[in-house]
Order: structure tokens, then C-alpha cells, then sequence
């Protein structure tokens, strides 16, 4: 199966977009990343082993969290894995709107 | 670096327009070599945050990788991301830096005044890890033919106080 590697990770992955791996569940797909790229384990992982918050993966268009077993959900060739960093932001000013607000109220 | 077109450029400043006084997000696609990410396309995000969407956004995991699965069909990566400020500065927040987590891509802020699109700018985020990374501002290279608006802001400039 495929494991579809973000921009910011191939640098771990000799610039490679995908690996591609032989495995029967998720679970190991990523250990199997993990071995052929060691240096990724860090990246994806906290110092206590879990996924780290931010990373998400993904089992074609599952979130791999979500899926009933997940981690030990079984995969075939045809799946994809797809590792996909969150994105999120913003001015994060409270009340932000409400100074909006005041700033067109009339005198 | 980052090179875009006038097209490009000004999609993402209307579309942080046309969301106002929400914040606009969207998806970077193109390519990225020798610290220039060249954008070929803009693609609009919907902003997951509806709870709070005036000062902040979010993108569905499931969204980008779409995204990013239609890039591939062209031979494009994801190389940055953009998204708007209402009456804020176009400057990233300590939100936007704890919430960046892809090194080497852009990060495109536009500050909307009004309805109105103010300021855009570019910042990389660098780093060789999530432990060591920062936002650095980076210089935008708008190439085509220029829009329309930049005259009209260049007017507003000349506006005295």
C-alpha cells in the first residue's frame, strides 16, 4: 500500500512523496514507515509514542482515530495512508468582533 | 520567496473580502525548489471554525488531503496556505504560530478593514522540527500583468491621514 508523505516530511523520506510498504493493518504500515525512515518517528510521535496532536492520519478518507479498530484496522495494496498535518490559525483576539462592532457604532 | 500571479494574488484577497468578518482560508498548490514556492493555484478552504469564525479558521483534514489528491493530478504539491485577518493586522498571531505545523510551506495573511483588503503578506515557516520552527517574513513575487486594485490601494495610500 501507499503512504502518502506531506511537504514538510520528505525530508525524512529522501524527498519521496509516497512509500510504499507491505502491511496487513495500519498499524503496521506506519511501523513499517517508520523503520524504512527512522528519523520520521520523531516527527509523528510524541516522546510517550502516541500521535502526536497535530498529525493526522488518514485511511483513504477515514481518520484513522475515528475507525472502530483503529490502528489495527486491516489494509490491502489498494488502500492509501495519507499523513496529513493539521492547519489552523487565526487572530485569535477575543472579542475581536465586538470591537468591530464599536468601531462603526456612531458617536 | 513566494511567486504568484496577479490572479492568484488578488483571489486570495477577495475571497478574505467576500468572507469579512469572518476569516477566509484556502490551499496553496504548486511547486517548491531552492526556497521559492511558485503557486499555480489558490484553492478555497471552507473554514471549519463556525463556532468562531471571526478569529479563527481551520481546515478539514479531509479537505486538504482532496486537495491534495487533485494537485498530484498535476503535478503539484501543497506549498503554502492563506487566510485573512478582519480588522486585525496582516501579521501572524501567536494562534497562527502554535497552529503551523508545515515546514517549508507559506503562510499568506491579508488584513480586511471594512470589506476591504488591506495588507498581504507572506511568511515561511522554517525550522527543522515542530520544537524549533519560526515564521519569518518572506518577499512576495507577484508576476503577470498587474491588477487593477493595487492602483486603487496605491490611491488610498496617497489619501492624507
Amino acid at each position: 500500500m501507499k503512504i502518502y508523505i506531506p511537504t514538510p516530511l520528505r525530508v525524512y523520506t529522501g524527498k519521496q512523496d509516497a512509500v510504499d510498504v507491505e502491511a496487513k493493518t495500519v498499524g503496521e504500515a506506519l511501523t513499517q514507515l517508520t523503520t524504512l525512515h527512522p528519523e520520521l518517528r520523531k516527527q509523528l510521535y510524541s516522546d510517550d509514542g502516541k500521535l502526536r496532536s497535530f498529525v493526522n492520519i488518514y485511511l483513504n478518507d477515514e481518520d484513522v482515530r475515528y475507525l472502530p479498530e483503529k490502528d489495527t484496522t486491516t489494509v490491502t495494496d489498494a488502500d492509501a495512508l495519507s499523513i496529513i498535518p493539521s492547519i489552523a490559525g487565526g487572530t485569535g483576539r477575543p472579542g475581536n468582533r465586538a470591537s468591530r462592532l464599536l468601531s462603526v457604532a456612531p458617536d | 520567496m513566494l511567486r504568484l500571479t496577479a490572479a492568484i494574488y488578488e483571489a486570495m484577497r477577495t475571497h478574505g473580502e467576500e468572507t469579512y468578518p469572518h476569516e477566509c482560508c484556502g490551499v496553496l498548490l504548486g511547486r517548491s525548489d531552492g526556497g521559492v514556492n511558485t503557486v499555480e493555484a489558490a484553492v478555497r478552504a471552507a473554514n471549519t471554525r463556525t463556532d468562531s469564525a471571526h478569529n479563527r479558521y481551520s481546515i478539514a483534514p479531509q479537505e486538504l488531503i482532496k486537495i491534495q489528491r487533485e494537485g498530484r493530478e498535476h503535478g503539484w504539491d501543497i506549498v503554502g496556505f492563506y487566510h485573512s485577518h478582519p480588522d486585525h493586522p496582516a501579521h501572524w498571531s501567536s494562534t497562527d504560530f502554535a497552529e503551523a505545523h508545515w515546514l517549508g510551506c507559506s503562510y499568506v495573511i491579508t488584513s480586511v478593514a471594512g470589506s476591504v483588503a488591506r495588507q498581504t503578506n507572506s511568511f515561511l515557516l522554517t525550522g527543522s522540527s515542530e520544537e524549533a520552527k519560526s515564521l519569518e517574513v518572506e518577499g512576495i513575487q507577484i508576476t503577470g500583468k498587474a491588477p487593477e486594485y493595487a492602483e486603487a490601494e496605491e490611491a488610498l495610500r496617497s489619501v492624507p491621514a
